[in-house]
């Protein structure tokens, strides 16, 4: 078949896309101009490999194997605050995660409401601390993302279907069996393998949660051959290995994702006749209270432990928080400056090859990145002045490969649909975009800025390094306040950060749905 | 930004550890003091102090250093970039004798577990008793490879058990809830009542008595020996305001410094007399003994000491 014509060209996307792949390799140059011979890679380097590997795995297939019984549970039930609810628990995935570690041990630390609970009942202690930890907050962040990708393949399943087989009078085991169950096979594998990508790179989970040097990840042995040993040349080779790792693991995941929008779908409910039995009620319903309780509980601890300690909140932590909104703002203008060239570049061309290089962005190390920049700017000028933009810059490129799997199906549906249009209007380059194509992907626009800035909004990332006294990040400041036994004010700081990336995701979601509809 | 000061004011750039800077750091009251009769303006840069040295090089725009310790001053002389600090030693009041005349210390600490006596009755009376504490009481520590006070207590352990170290990880390990990236993290988890026990300075309760009145927070002193903690101050040799950063040097030493380090940055003076500390700082209480390696000894014994450290509390 020959090349179908297309109203946009790929010039611009390619442009972006160079960027990208000049900005991780000009870093990894910086970084050898000053590497000298390493140590090698001794035990403890091939322990965090081998750690990071396993947790990611177990991360993953946990995360999936939840999501199935509860985004089944949310797809059958209509119920008051439906909606909400659903939204609601897709916070977890954009908390930050200073706050989201805060959270989690308000409720299962040692000290935690499940203790204290087990503890009234006469029950054995359960412990957060060591590789079961790590998962669990793992999977408190990517329960979410895996139950938002279900229940938008339950959602696609036509309703028609459902009417069929009440009408054939199949028991839930047969509904099961023969419409959920081939969409679940689309579905999962895609789900699990961009989860075990997310889990691949953590940093900070493991350092708490961890329980001790046996739980160390890659990235967190980047920091430490990076901060404590300086040795760049073993930095260096641990973020190749990470590269390689979260690379392969990426493409495999860019070939087997469902392709699926994130965001919208119908949303309407589809009437089940097979799951009006008692049984699957209490079994739905069992699961939407655990699911909720797991998901919602921690963000509970949060702001009430919060609220104390607002008051206590000194007026450099609300600075600290127009600085974060900047950064913010700046990080999203860079993500869309990237991502709406390089996904109109995607949907021009056969599907593949060219996401590539978004994955580039996440799996390499934000802190390779930062220094390998460091010492490129540092001959011609202060690199402290750039830490923001810098900073701007990494947290685009984490969000890149998300605003592509966001952007790039639904600017493929304003092509397929719009395409010959544009074409016959003569509507070409930027006018197909200003009239066609932005307005018809302005939810998911305003889905990947809200995930941008919220993501962006909670990341220490490379600012702790080459941070300006003046300019302080909200989690920066939290830090600080932490180390100054400054507990009660650092959880009100913990609040306002959570209550950030929340509004900031709500709004430029809400909003650019509003937009598109009004 | 120079704040208010006239474009001849010649400004002096102090680097130091984030922390400092914060309205709750040492920061504010050093800029206040030491700009009140110099003529000039302190300007700070803040930032991971060796790795930013050493990524500027030459091309640094410190003229003073503050706040390296005592882990870190060997690769920062490897750089080259100091130079003597020219005030007199034997002026300071350290329970360890320093000969250094490069990094100039400002204030010292020791490592200790602290505890909360309301909760813990029968805290451990040394370092032996506390390896024999039964698995239930919980302590968390700092990672040696991300954090200073991590560091020390692998060096505490060395010299105080020297090739038995492997064994003494492997007994404290189940009590071990938890390893945090630093200091601060660590203490969080001991205050929300997480943790029984912390790994942090002798000068800890100090902050709980001073600032919040609380008597409850207590550091188990242990007849074995404390490990010395210290942060210096150095001066940059390419520095363009020389003068400016002698006398930075010399308010360092100067008791105006000193008595306010105590509070400010709760922990204790290098140069002033217990005698003279602050009222209630010379009834706390500090190790009678002290132990420290000096920086080559901790050079050569470091790497080892870190992956006995890993290697038992990984199994």
């Amino acid at each position: 078949m020959a090349r179908q014509l297309k109203p946009i060209s790929g010039a611009l996307g390619a442009v972006a896309g160079s960027f990208v792949v000049a900005a991780v390799l000009l870093a990894f140059v910086g970084i050898g101009l000053r590497a000298k011979v390493t140590s090698g890679l001794g035990p403890a380097e091939w322990q965090a490999i081998r750690f990071t590997v396993v947790q990611a795995a177990l991360s993953a297939l946990i995360s999936v194997v939840f999501a199935v019984p509860l985004a089944r549970a949310l797809a059958r039930r209509q119920m008051p605050f439906r909606q909400g609810l659903v939204t609601l628990l897709g916070a977890p995935f954009i908390l930050p995660v200073i706050v989201a570690v805060l959270g989690l041990l308000a409720v299962f630390g040692r000290n935690g409401w499940v203790n204290t609970g087990l503890e009234a009942l006469g029950l054995p202690a359960v412990s957060i601390y060591g590789l079961h930890g790590v998962v669990l907050a793992h999977v408190f962040f990517n329960l979410p993302l895996a139950s938002r990708l279900l229940l938008q393949g339950w959602q696609s399943i036509p309703a028609e279907r459902f009417r069929l087989a009440a009408q054939l009078d199949l028991p839930p085991r047969m509904v099961f069996r023969s419409l959920e169950a081939p969409m679940l096979w689309r579905i999962l594998p895609g789900a699990a393998m961009l989860i075990f990508v997310i889990c691949l790179t953590s940093f900070a989970v493991a350092l708490t949660l961890g329980g001790g040097p046996r739980a160390t990840t890659i990235e967190l042995a980047i920091y430490q051959a990076f901060r404590f040993d300086f040795d760049l040349a073993k930095a260096a080779w641990l973020s190749v290995i990470q590269l390689v790792l979260v690379g392969t693991a990426a493409l495999i995941a860019l070939w087997i994702i469902p392709q699926i929008p994130l965001s919208g779908g119908m949303d309407r409910m589809v009437k089940r006749w097979d799951a009006r039995g008692g049984l699957q009620r209490l079994g739905d319903g069992v699961m939407i209270v655990a699911g909720a309780s797991f998901l919602l509980l921690p963000l509970l601890s949060v702001t009430l432990s919060g609220l104390s300690g607002i008051t206590q909140v000194p007026a450099s932590v609300w600075q600290s928080a127009l600085v974060s909104l900047w950064v913010a703002a700046l990080s999203v203008c860079v993500l869309l400056l990237l991502a709406l060239p390089l996904s109109g570049w995607i949907t021009t061309r056969p599907r593949g090859s060219a996401e590539a290089i978004g994955l580039l962005g996440l799996s390499a190390s934000p802190l390779m990145i930062g220094t390998g920049w460091f010492i490129l700017i540092n001959p011609v000028a202060d690199p402290v002045s750039l830490s923001l933009p810098v900073t701007a810059v990494v947290n685009a490129m984490m969000a890149l490969p998300f605003a592509l799997r966001i952007l790039v199906p639904a600017l493929r549906d304003a092509l397929d649909s719009h395409g010959r249009l544009c074409l016959t209007l003569g509507l070409q380059g930027w006018n197909a975009w200003r009239w066609v194509l932005l307005p018809r992907a302005l939810p998911q626009i305003g889905f990947a800025v809200g995930l941008t800035g919220a993501l962006s909004i909670g990341d220490l990332g490379v600012i702790a390094l080459f941070a300006d006294p003046d300019r302080t990040t909200l989690p920066l400041q939290m830090y600080r306040l932490m180390g100054a036994y400054q507990t009660e004010a650092a959880a009100g700081a913990a609040l306002i950060l959570l209550a950030m990336a929340l509004a900031i995701f709500w709004v430029c979601d809400k909003g650019g749905r509003w937009y598109a509809q009004a | 930004m120079a704040t208010g000061a006239g474009a001849e004011t010649p400004v002096l750039t102090v680097y130091a550890g984030d922390y400092f800077t914060s309205e709750w750091g040492p920061g504010p009251i050093i800029e206040e003091g030491f700009e009140a009769f110099c003529e000039c303006d302190l300007q700070w840069s803040t930032g991971d102090l060796l790795p930013r040295l050493l990524l500027e090089g030459e091309r640094t725009k410190a003229d003073v250093v503050i706040g390296l310790t005592s882990d870190v001053t060997a690769r920062a002389r490897a750089t080259d970039l100091f130079t003597t600090h020219g005030q007199d030693n034997s002026a300071l009041t350290l329970p360890i004798e320093w000969t250094d005349d490069t990094f100039l210390p400002f204030n010292y600490g020791h490592t200790a577990f602290i505890y909360n006596e309301t909760t813990m009755d029968a805290p451990p009376a040394s370092f032996d008793a506390l390896l024999d504490m039964p698995d239930d009481v919980k302590i968390v520590i700092q990672d040696p490879r991300t954090s200073i006070s991590g560091l020390a207590l692998v060096l505490w352990v060395q010299s105080v058990y020297g090739d038995k170290s492997g064994e003494v990880w492997e007994k404290l390990s189940p009590k071990i809830l938890t390893v945090t990236k630093d200091w601060s993290a660590s203490y969080g988890l001991f205050t929300d009542g997480e943790a029984d026990m912390v790994l942090s300075y002798t000068t800890s309760p100090a902050y709980h008595m001073f600032a919040e009145e609380d008597f409850t927070k207590k550091a188990a002193i242990f007849p074995e020996g404390h490990y010395f903690m210290v942060e210096t101050v150095g001066k940059i040799a390419a520095t363009d305001q020389p003068e400016l950063a002698d006398a930075f040097m010399a308010y360092v030493m100067s008791r105006d410094f000193q008595a306010m380090i105590p509070t400010a940055n709760w922990s204790l003076p290098s140069a002033l007399p217990r005698a003279d500390w602050p009222e209630g700082w010379s009834q706390l209480p500090l190790p009678e003994k002290v132990l420290f390696y000096s920086e080559a000894e901790a050079a050569a014994l470091q790497a080892e000491a870190i992956e006995t450290w890993r290697a038992s509390l990984s199994q």
